[in-house]
């Protein structure tokens, strides 16, 4: 599915390195987890990949499916099926969140040549999806984000996710933030979406979110590489005994 | 034979397509009707303001009036303090009256009205219905209404072509008609109120106008009627080197309501058109007028080519006690606006609001605003200005509000914000405050900001293009504003909202 290969990145406008030669692959189906230190460059990585501007890549490649993402606009990608849940989901006030929701979706359907919702079958999915991730009715007309506590931020960014059924989603620390029950949510309406089609990519400190959510792989990222590859007990590993051992052992 | 029928797909497709590529430019109504007109001669002179008056049929008291602002006009210079570039204006290189030929005498039936004529109101969106009642059929009326019923004015170049819901109008007290009708069947009323908010001489634009209206809207509501139905005025420019210059009244009597739309749309054309229309709403005790605009004439080309230059004088009198009117403007064409529909509040408790939205994009120029006046003690008023620039446009709000020292105890709030998209357009606020007397308070907010970058990614990351993304910001913008809108206009502006910003970035 997710095929990263020596990517390297830097600022667009400082002379600064951030991704200095990442490689990895999600194969379809799969979950994996990316930890590391604050700093090594996970959010910029799930930037890059979503297309934000800002950033030069310099060498490496990025392909969903054998596509390149690297030459495609971010809304593009969107099309092609990633999604990114942002660390920081944005605000946008004055704009609904409903409206903003139909936006998205029928923007992605007409990109792909498939029928606009109307009004009544949106509203239909919306509901039943909202109210699964526990998002009121109050929440679905509020502007987009503006307001919200950061629980609700990020089980919004849950629900476009759901909305939009994208195959490969990437979540930037979506657990940051989030109490027990608000983490059991999203982890819920995670795993609901897992299929064999469809891929995440999940960026986190805590091992205790990947307890609800379970990886088939977990990577640690540290100053813009993957520095180490293993199962879920490295995660576990690090929670015991942090990034020392780890960043040590990578030089 | 198989060649003719290919031939005849073949051209089916190719005007499907050009209609469709025409919807998708930034201005879908830049069409004209080929159409057999009418005209004075070019330029302006008593000569010409006696045609005009002459061929609306008018008393001679109206055409007196008339030349009186004509003379007047002559000795005025044109204003320049706004902030708007322009060539100058030679008045006397265009034409002052143009009419369709079919107009010349009413049509009586289907069978007689101008198919061309019809088929521009369909183009534009008007309903069936009220089209076959636009068009001037007598009779049409007792045909079932589809929809939401909103009794039209349409205004064709210099004339009205008719109004629709006369009659179930005429029931409720409502006199709804056109200006030029009005003067003959109403002169009662016109000769009262005509000119009493803004008054011939108030300045160089209104004066003209003065001088050479054409058409227009006239409305009464008599005392403690609710209009039972929106009322509308569809003006629509066609013809090529021709001002246009129409003239509103409306009358509220006492403890009337009404709400009144507007909307304006004209074809692309590489000259440059005059507009210069007055506008006068007279309230009295305890009415209330909701006034409604969607500004859409042509803006000119991404090149600054063309374009209407809108010059306009719009005045809301709160002759009475607790009187209330409300503006609501989305100003998104024009290559130069000049306006400032503007508020007197003379009665006790009387409010004034003004809701505006402006885009300029391109090489656009918007100098508007209002003005707030308030006289009687208790008044309240309320300014709500969304200013959004793109390309190489400039975009001002100029707002005026005064506090004289018998309006005690009164209150204003303005709330001005700019939004910028891109780095070669500007936005200006000016705004004027004088306060007379120790009760009162004024509240001035305002904010300049770019549209955001980080929104834009979010919104595309979800699937939107660039457009869409700035669009959906924008309608977030201007949200409080849209709101103020009756349903229908909103749905119509927010489009309108998009439209208008194609091209503004990438
Ligand atoms: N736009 C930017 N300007 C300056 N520094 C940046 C910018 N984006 C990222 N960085 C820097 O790049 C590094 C990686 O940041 P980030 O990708 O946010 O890391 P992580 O998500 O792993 O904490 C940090 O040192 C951060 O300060
Ligand atoms: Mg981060």
């Amino acid at each position: 599915m997710l095929k990263i290969n020596n990517l390297h990145v830097k600022l667009e406008d400082e002379d600064k390195q951030i991704l200095k030669g990442l490689t990895l692959e999600v194969p379809a189906g799969e979950v994996h987890a990316i930890m590391g230190p604050n700093g090594s460059g996970k959010s910029t990585l799930s930037y890059v990949l979503s297309g934000r501007d800002g950033y030069e890549v310099t060498d490496g490649s990025a392909t969903l499916d054998g596509e390149s993402l690297l030459d495609m606009e971010p809304e593009e990608r969107a099309a092609a099926g990633l999604f990114l849940a942002f660390q920081y989901p944005v605000e946008i006030p004055g704009v609904g969140n409903m409206t903003f929701l139909r936006t998205a979706v029928n923007a992605q359907r007409k990109a792909r040549g498939e029928a606009e919702l109307t009004a009544g079958e949106f509203l239909k999915v919306v509901r039943a999806k909202a109210a699964e991730l526990q998002i009121s009715p109050d929440m679905l007309k509020r502007p987009v984000n503006v307001g919200f506590s950061g629980g609700e931020k990020k089980r919004n960014e849950i629900l476009q996710m759901a909305m939009l059924e994208p195959r490969m989603c990437i979540m930037d620390e979506t657990d940051s933030g989030l109490d027990v029950d608000a983490m059991r949510l999203v982890s819920e309406g995670v795993n609901a979406l897992r299929s064999e089609g469809r891929s995440f990519l999940v960026i986190t400190h805590y091992q205790r979110l990947l307890n609800h959510i379970k990886p088939d792989v977990v990577h640690i990222m540290s100053n813009g590489r993957i520095i180490k590859s293993g199962g879920p007990e490295l995660a576990l590993e690090v929670e015991e005994n942090g990034y020392g051992d780890l960043l040590a052992e990578a030089g | 034979m198989t060649d003719i029928t290919d031939l005849d797909v073949r051209e089916g497709v190719d005007r499907e397509t050009v209609e469709t590529v025409q919807n998708m430019g930034s201005y879908k109504y830049g069409w004209n009707t080929e159409i057999e007109m009418d005209y004075a001669p070019k330029g302006v002179n008593e000569d010409i303001v006696r045609l005009i008056s002459k061929k609306n049929q008018e008393p001679e008291w109206m055409t007196e009036w008339r030349l009186e602002a004509y003379r007047r006009w002559v000795t005025m210079t044109e204003p320049k303090w706004a902030m708007l570039n322009y060539p100058e204006i030679d008045y006397q290189d265009q034409y002052y009256y143009a009419r369709p030929k079919s107009m010349e005498e009413k049509p009586k039936s289907l069978d007689d009205v101008d198919p061309k004529l019809l088929a521009t109101y369909d183009k534009l969106g008007i309903p069936l219905r009220e089209q076959m009642i636009l068009a001037g059929v007598e009779g049409a009326e007792d045909a079932p209404a589809e929809g939401r019923r909103v009794a039209v004015d349409a205004v064709f170049d210099s004339v009205s072509l008719g109004t629709t819901f006369k009659d179930e109008l005429a029931k409720a007290g409502v006199i709804f008609c056109s200006i030029s009708e009005a003067i003959r069947e109403h002169p009662e009323l016109v000769r009262k109120y005509l000119g009493s908010v803004v008054p011939q001489s108030d300045n160089y634009f209104a004066t003209l106008n003065s001088a050479v209206f054409s058409d227009g809207s006239f409305v009464y509501i008599p005392p403690g009627v609710k209009c039972p139905m929106e009322l509308s005025t569809y003006f629509r420019i066609n013809a090529e080197n021709t001002g246009q210059f129409e003239r509103t009244l409306i009358i509220a009597d006492k403890g009337a309501h009404v709400s009144y739309l507007e909307g304006c749309t004209a074809p692309k054309r590489d000259t440059t058109q005059l507009h210069a229309a007055v506008v006068e709403l007279v309230i009295l005790e305890d009415a209330e007028i909701k006034y409604s605009t969607v500004q859409n004439w042509f803006p000119g080309d991404e090149n600054g080519k063309g374009g209407i230059y809108n010059f306009v004088t719009k005045r809301a009198d709160c002759r009475g006690d607790r009187a209330k009117v409300m503006w609501t403007q989305v100003e998104t064409g024009s290559a130069i606006t000049w306006k400032y529909p503007s508020c007197i509040l003379r009665g006790n408790e009387s409010q004034g609001e003004f809701y505006s939205i402006a885009i300029a994009n391109n090489w656009q120029q918007a100098d508007t605003g209002t003005k707030m006046i308030h006289l009687g003690k208790n008044t309240r008023s309320r300014i709500v200005s969304k200013g959004i620039s793109a390309g190489q446009a400039q975009n001002t709000y100029r707002g005026l509000v005064t506090m004289h020292p018998r309006a005690t105890n009164s209150r204003n709030y303005t709330q001005c914000d700019s939004l910028l998209i891109g780095d070669k357009c500007g936005a200006h606020t000016v705004p004027y405050i004088e306060v007379k007397n120790s009760s009162s308070r004024v509240e001035h907010e305002a904010t300049t900001s770019k549209v955001d970058d980080d929104q834009l990614f979010y919104c595309r990351s979800r699937g939107m293009d660039e457009e869409e993304a700035v669009a959906l910001v924008v309608n977030g913008f201007c949200r409080e504003v849209l709101q103020a809108l009756p349903m229908e206009f909103a749905m119509e502006a927010q489009a309108l909202v998009a439209i208008s910003l194609e091209g503004s970035v990438g």
